[in-house]
């Protein structure tokens, strides 16, 4: 259960280049076929990975072992609802995302993990990409408090929603306990709509 | 001023604005299925708490299951862990599960409209993407990750942020063997996979409402291949004629109460909205995806872009695409050969559709080489078209008849495509890999193309074979 306030997310970054990365690809199918989320981590894009075309992959360069703020285009995230994609990128070991959009379901999931999602203009993740492809050893951090991005020298202001943002800052992003403490009021909904009830 | 059917259903189902500026929001139907909820029963067991209203949770297995035998304990045994775990689950929380020894079980989108448990008015929630297919009810559905699910369980409530209304009129009528597939294709090529990020879609018009509830489904389906996580038509007399006599439809002499009720929540007349845009459904023929999202689309006589020729913004994933699918820039993509084609899914697995495919089917025989599957939506789906003597039709054709099931729409069972095989699919994702194997390769379009490219081997306008 979360007490736990998150202000942001600090590490070494790592690019995933590309618009529309679709959780199919993040985690394959056949990976879902667990009950645990558990060992998910080192099937990361796993497919992207072995078939990529363009050198090796981010996640297989020895570079960014170790890194933990993943820098990505537009759309990141788009398809299924699983949310074994952001956990399978949490346990690789993620703990946070810079990108210029998120799906939503992705962004949702996202949150309720505790990993901040911040936007960015597509240049500007650009030149992040860049920056962090040029010096892999070079801090990113993210800033939930101010939303904002430093990467190396530079500040960047960032979007993220209020209610993300107040959800973080306030330690309320695992949501299961504050919507339970509305009991009542959940069970005056409950009354007030249509019940459902099997014709005999 | 009046207001839409998000904001009305919103305000019904709205428990309190929460401290993080969020809404609480009630949700009036849970459904569940075996991958993305053994996590969040879990985890109600570590936290000790309960299912709330078991009553407005129900479940089923669509995913994982195979499509051949359907015979227990499954072969492959991480897929038989997960019908044990939902059994249990369900058991133990006292949540109703139409299982493989219930007679309704099938694909969770299929069997909730089917039973009459999607409704309009409604707030509908499960962890898969393509439950925005329950908007066809005027209900506000949509996909959630498996930590929502948990809070639905325990809590039957979610945290969310507003969703901005984008209304979209498809005017006119569709030509003869154009479908509701073929207008969806066109609105996310029009809008873009991510023009609906934030927005719900109301969708309206004379095509709309002159179609029929599966054909809505079909639109409503794919909303998410277009960034909206919702997507819904008004209800109507097409609606309310639908649920009547359905298993969890309201009785009888309840009836004209929950018409009425439903009726309230219909857009009205001068109801605002974030945004509108309008569409010709008359000049729309059948369309096929060339690339690899839903909405790199073309029509079936038209041509693959040139890159050089597209807006600038989307040149790196067209080459991206026509690299993985190993196509020409500016070929047709009619005649284009296929492997395997694939009728079924959450997006065009109901009777209508089967209906329609059988037509093309009809005294032909599947190309020799090619791999044709067809896969009822449910076991309902399936006994329907068994009556109705379907199931022959396909399997004379050579098609293979198979059981209720996701099957290849998304691989997670036996039914995968193999090495580079490419594949005319009824579903509604051709990401890279989508369907099994990491090189395979999708193409996207009605049940009646796929029914026509299965015959002839490769791509064709499918209304060369439907006749008059």
């Amino acid at each position: 259960m979360s007490e736990s306030r998150i202000t942001g997310a600090a590490g070494r970054g790592i690019p995933v280049r590309g618009d529309d990365i679709d959780t199919d690809r993040i985690i394959p199918a056949r990976f879902l076929r667990c009950v645990s989320f558990e060992g998910l981590g080192e099937h990361a894009f796993e497919d992207d990975r072995k078939n990529f075309s363009d050198g090796v992959h981010s996640f297989d360069r020895e570079e960014f072992q170790g890194a933990s703020i993943l820098v990505v285009n537009d759309n990141f995230g788009c398809g299924s609802s699983r949310e074994h994609a952001p956990q399978s990128l949490m346990r690789w070991g993620i703990t946070g995302i810079i990108g210029v959009s998120f799906a939503e379901i992705f962004f949702g999931n996202c949150v309720a993990n505790g990993v901040p999602c911040l936007t960015l203009d597509s240049s500007q993740v650009d030149e992040i990409q860049g920056l962090i492809e040029g010096d892999p050893g070079c801090l990113l951090k993210l800033d939930v408090e101010n939303r904002s991005v430093h990467a190396g020298e530079n500040t960047y202001p960032a979007g993220l929603p209020d209610g993300v943002q107040r959800a973080f800052l306030e330690g309320l992003w695992d949501s299961a306990t504050l919507l339970l403490e509305a009991s009542a009021a959940i069970d005056e909904v409950n009354a007030r709509i249509l019940p459902i009830q099997e014709q005999s | 001023m009046g207001k839409n059917l998000l904001q009305k259903a919103w305000e019904q189902h709205t428990v309190r604005e929460l401290p993080t500026g969020q809404t609480q929001l009630f949700i009036g139907l849970h459904l569940i299925h075996e991958v993305t909820s053994p996590q969040a029963f879990e985890e109600l067991r570590v936290r000790g708490l309960d299912v709330r209203y078991p009553s407005r949770t129900f479940a089923t297995v669509d995913h994982i299951v195979p499509t051949h035998s359907q015979e227990r304990p499954f072969v492959d045994t991480l897929a038989e862990e997960m019908m044990v775990a939902i059994e249990t689950n369900c058991r133990e929380f006292g949540v109703q599960l139409f299982g493989l020894d219930d007679d309704r079980q099938g694909i969770v989108h299929v069997v909730g409209p089917e039973q009459g448990l999607t409704q309009p008015g409604m707030t509908i929630a499960c962890g898969d993407s393509h439950t925005s297919t329950h908007g066809a009810f005027g209900a506000i559905a949509f996909g959630i990750g498996t930590s929502q699910v948990r809070d639905v369980l325990c809590s039957q409530c979610l945290a969310m942020d507003p969703l901005k209304v984008r209304r979209i009129e498809v005017t006119g009528s569709l030509a003869p063997g154009v479908y509701a597939k073929d207008v969806i294709l066109a609105i996310i090529r029009e809008l873009g996979v991510k023009g609906g990020t934030g927005f719900a879609y109301e969708y309206s018009g004379e095509v709309i409402s002159s179609m029929s509830m599966e054909e809505r489904m079909s639109i409503c389906n794919m909303s998410i291949e277009g960034g909206a996580r919702v997507g819904y038509v008004n209800p109507d007399e097409t609606t309310y004629e639908y649920l009547r006599g359905r298993p969890f439809a309201p009785s009888e002499e309840g009836w004209e109460d929950a018409v009425k009720y439903w009726e309230s929540f219909a857009s009205d007349e001068d109801a605002e909205f974030d945004d509108e845009i309008s569409l010709d459904g008359s000049a729309l023929g059948p369309n096929v995806t060339w690339g690899i999202n839903p909405g790199q689309s073309v029509q079936v006589d038209g041509r693959l872009p040139t890159v050089s020729e597209l807006p600038e913004g989307e040149r790196e994933s067209a080459s991206e695409a026509l690299e993985f699918m190993e196509f020409e820039q500016g070929a047709s993509i009619a005649g284009t050969g296929i492997d395997v084609a694939f009728i079924g899914s959450c997006t065009n697995g109901r009777i209508s559709d089967l209906r329609e495919a059988a037509k093309v089917a009809l005294g032909r025989k599947v190309s020799p080489g090619v791999k044709a599957l067809v896969v009822p939506g449910s076991r309902l789906v399936s006994e329907q078209a068994e009556s109705e003597g379907l199931h022959e039709v396909f399997m004379e054709a050579g098609f293979e008849w198979r059981k209720a099931g996701c099957s290849m729409c998304l691989a997670m069972n036996p039914d995968k495509l193999k090495g580079r095989e490419l594949s005319a699919s009824s579903s509604n994702r051709n990401f890279k890999g989508r369907q099994g194997s990491p090189l395979g390769r999708t193409l996207l379009m009605s049940p009646v193309m796929v029914a026509a490219a299965a015959i002839a081997g490769e791509v064709v306008d499918a209304r060369e074979m439907l006749g008059d």
